[in-house]
């Protein structure tokens, strides 16, 4: 019918990465991420995910997108997890966010839809619990053509789902793992990390990850299993920025650790 | 008196409630109607018509026969009138109030006349003071406005004279409102000061309708009149500069009755398709009857919208649609309370801290977030109680169980100590620790414990966890 190609096919063709890293440039439009419902894993993961794909993907970096984003939640979801703390956001995001709580998963979906539809949005996040009935694999197939089409980006976050079927073009099963020490405070929570498996995706082998987020950049750690003393995950950096940290202290804590 | 009082004594009492917003509206449409007599009127709440009738008496040959249409036009609808007509605003509010002569109809001064002579017999109320300004000058001994008068001009001895205005000036030197200064006031009605007054306009809805020679019975149709009504109201709203932020459907059937449907919009919008495809959402539960044989659509909320480029619907189809049309498309099927935008709100209690608004909406101001305060990424609705196992009441959990399963507390941080908001919560309302917890797997909880044992507010504290961190 539209003689204008969908922009999921006019981004340029890279040669396809065998193994996915973060920063990669053509990141999909439509991705799934599985995870418990008693964590906020799935969401984290799928914020750091966001920020990883807007700041690949867009020529002036993120920083100066002013683009909303939309936040849409079934009320499932919502009664297992609860809802987006704004205070708890990155910083990045705090004033960025549109909420919908959708009764049903089928308002849940439709409202990911709309919003996909929509020019002005960063991207889309949703978050639907359990597998229901609503959300087939027809369902997953008009968001992600929908997607590719406006090329506007969604992650989909199941809550204590089973991966069925699906069109998702990335799918990720996430749990928490255990975070970085923090530099000052090692009996702390630190900043938080995912193990992330890539179970199905077009252009990338399978694969595991322990992922972090950092106050700017997602990272990662190729081997699940390697011992803390990575040099460089073993100084981690303060969540909150309380203080920044001289030459002579960070080098003392590399020593250290 | 009390109303109990005046039954006791006259138990045939009829009482009719109050109504001062209804009131006021009633006044607000007189004054409109009292347009008939001059280009503009004002509101003298709250029983008061002010009019400009500069220039217009000849039309009705002259000033008494103004008064005595007025009085005419007033008592065909029923209603009392006082009319007085004067040069200016003040002298006419104290004729028509305070008039000498309440068996005449209505009360003339004329230019030549001069108001201090005319209207030196008149009490200070005719001011239009307030009762405390009148409660001072009757301690001052100036009852009648010719005692006022005299201290303020057109006396034997000007030197006096200008002593005593002086004197007066001083004593209400603080009350700036002319309502509460009686020299003030008495300029504006000798017209030495000019008295600013809010005329009253009317401000037509614009509502487009259609009236229809069939009845409608079937839905098509009816989307095809949604449509052409939506493309009038779009070209009604161009006219005007203005864009549609509310629009009003009425539907009127045969028998008689009329269905409304209503839709709020995000943001002010000129575009027939997207009015149209909202209606369209709202229209499935109509019971046509016997059939549809006017429908009507007004916007009774209208904000300006300048002429933009006209949105192609080729273009539409390409590059996506704009916020407030998704938001608009959003709110139509899931309510308006569904879409909303989280806001920091003034208070340290971390489910109060975040409040929801409208998503187009200005963000409120607000203090800048504390950068030592390590919030989880999503909130429980309700915080959930959960066992815990400690070393010492006030200690750091080390074990604690949350829908059916024990975790085991690895690392932990804490206590942020919040205390209970007094000036919003009873004086027993317990403080709340809040300790950030990573359990075994790396799961990162937010969970606090409620008081802290023997602050003489209940038993053992409890524990909650109320937030989930990333």
């Amino acid at each position: 019918m539209s003689s204008k190609p969908s922009p999921a096919r006019v981004l340029p063709a890279h040669l396809a990465e065998p193994r996915w890293r973060p920063g990669l440039p053509a990141q999909p439009f439509h991705s799934e991420i599985f995870a418990p419902a008693g964590e906020a894993s799935g969401a984290g993961l799928a914020l750091a995910l966001a920020r990883d794909a807007l700041n690949s993907s867009s020529d002036a970096g993120a920083a100066q997108d002013i683009r909303q984003l939309l936040w849409v939640q079934d009320r499932k979801a919502m009664q297992l997890g609860g809802r987006p703390c704004l205070a708890g956001l990155p910083p990045e995001w705090r004033h960025r966010v549109i909420h919908v709580a959708a009764a049903t998963p089928e308002d849940a979906l439709f409202a990911l839809e709309e919003g996909l539809k929509c020019r002005d949005l960063a991207c889309v996040i949703g978050e639907i619990a359990g597998n229901p009935r609503a959300l087939s694999f027809t369902a997953s197939r008009r968001l992600s053509l929908m997607a590719e089409r406006h090329g506007v980006r969604l992650w989909l976050v199941r809550l204590d789902a089973q991966p069925d079927l699906s069109s998702a073009r990335m799918r990720w099963q996430a749990r928490a793992a255990p975070s970085l020490p923090p530099r000052w405070n090692a009996a702390a929570p630190g900043t938080a990390r995912w193990h992330a498996e890539l179970f199905r995706a077009r252009a990338h082998a399978p694969g595991e990850w322990i992922l972090s987020d950092d106050t700017e950049t997602l990272r990662l750690r190729t081997q699940p299993n390697a011992c803390e003393s990575d040099t460089d995950f073993a100084v981690a950096p303060d969540p909150v920025r309380l203080a920044r940290p001289t030459v002579g202290r960070s080098l003392a804590a590399r020593a250290r650790a | 008196m009390l109303l109990a009082d005046a039954r006791a004594l006259c138990p045939e009492l009829t009482a009719v409630p109050g109504d001062p917003a209804g009131d006021l509206a009633s006044l607000e449409k007189l004054a409109l109607w009292a347009q008939r007599w001059g280009p503009w009127s004002a509101l003298d709440p709250p029983d008061g018509l002010l009019i400009d009738v500069t220039g217009v008496a000849h039309l009705y040959g002259g000033e008494e026969a103004l008064l005595g249409d007025v009085a005419r036009a007033f008592t065909q609808r029923g209603l009392t009138a006082r009319a007085a007509l004067a040069p200016t605003a003040g002298a006419a509010w104290a004729l028509a109030h305070f008039g000498s002569h309440p068996a005449r109809p209505g009360a003339i001064l004329a230019p030549g006349d001069d108001p201090l002579r005319m209207l030196g017999d008149l009490p200070v109320a005719a001011l239009r003071l307030d009762d405390d300004v009148l409660t001072v000058l009757r301690r001052l001994g100036i009852k009648r406005l010719g005692e006022l008068a005299g201290v303020s001009g057109a006396g034997d001895d000007p030197a006096a004279e200008a002593a005593a205005r002086d004197s007066l000036r001083r004593r209400f030197r603080n009350h700036r409102s002319p309502a509460a200064n009686p020299l003030l006031r008495l300029d504006q009605l000798l017209g030495r000061v000019p008295e600013p007054l809010l005329p009253v306009i009317a401000q037509m809805m614009p509502m487009v309708q259609r009236r229809l020679m069939e009845p409608l019975r079937h839905r098509d149709l009816l989307d095809r009149v949604v449509e052409d009504l939506a493309a009038d109201m779009v070209r009604t709203l161009e006219a005007r500069g203005e864009g549609a932020r509310r629009l009003e459907l009425a539907l009127w059937r045969v028998d008689g009755e009329v269905l409304q449907r209503r839709i709020e919009l995000a943001a002010a919008t000129r575009e027939a398709s997207h009015i149209t495809r909202l209606f369209a959402a709202r229209l499935d539960d109509v019971e046509a009857g016997f059939g549809i044989e006017a429908v009507q659509l007004r916007a009774s909320w209208s904000e300006p919208l300048e002429v933009a480029q006209a949105d192609l619907d080729a273009a539409a189809e390409h590059h996506g649609t704009a916020l407030a049309a998704c938001i608009d498309r959003l709110t139509v099927r899931l309510g308006a309370k569904a879409v909303t935008r989280p806001v920091l709100r003034a208070s340290h209690i971390p489910e109060r801290a975040q409040g929801w608004q409208l998503p187009m909406e200005p963000l409120p101001p607000a203090q800048g977030a504390l950068a030592f305060h390590a919030r989880p990424l999503k909130l429980l609705d309700r915080a959930e109680p959960i066992a815990v196992l400690y070393a010492s009441p006030d200690g750091v959990p080390q074990r604690f169980r949350w829908r059916g399963s024990v975790r085991e507390v690895v690392r932990v941080e804490g206590p942020e100590r919040i205390a209970p908001e007094w000036w919003r919560e009873r004086s027993t309302t317990r403080l709340r620790d809040y300790y950030r917890v990573e359990d075994e797997a790396g799961r990162r909880y937010w969970i606090y414990r409620q008081g802290i044992a023997g602050d003489g507010r209940g038993g053992m504290p409890d524990w909650f966890l109320q937030g989930l961190c990333a």
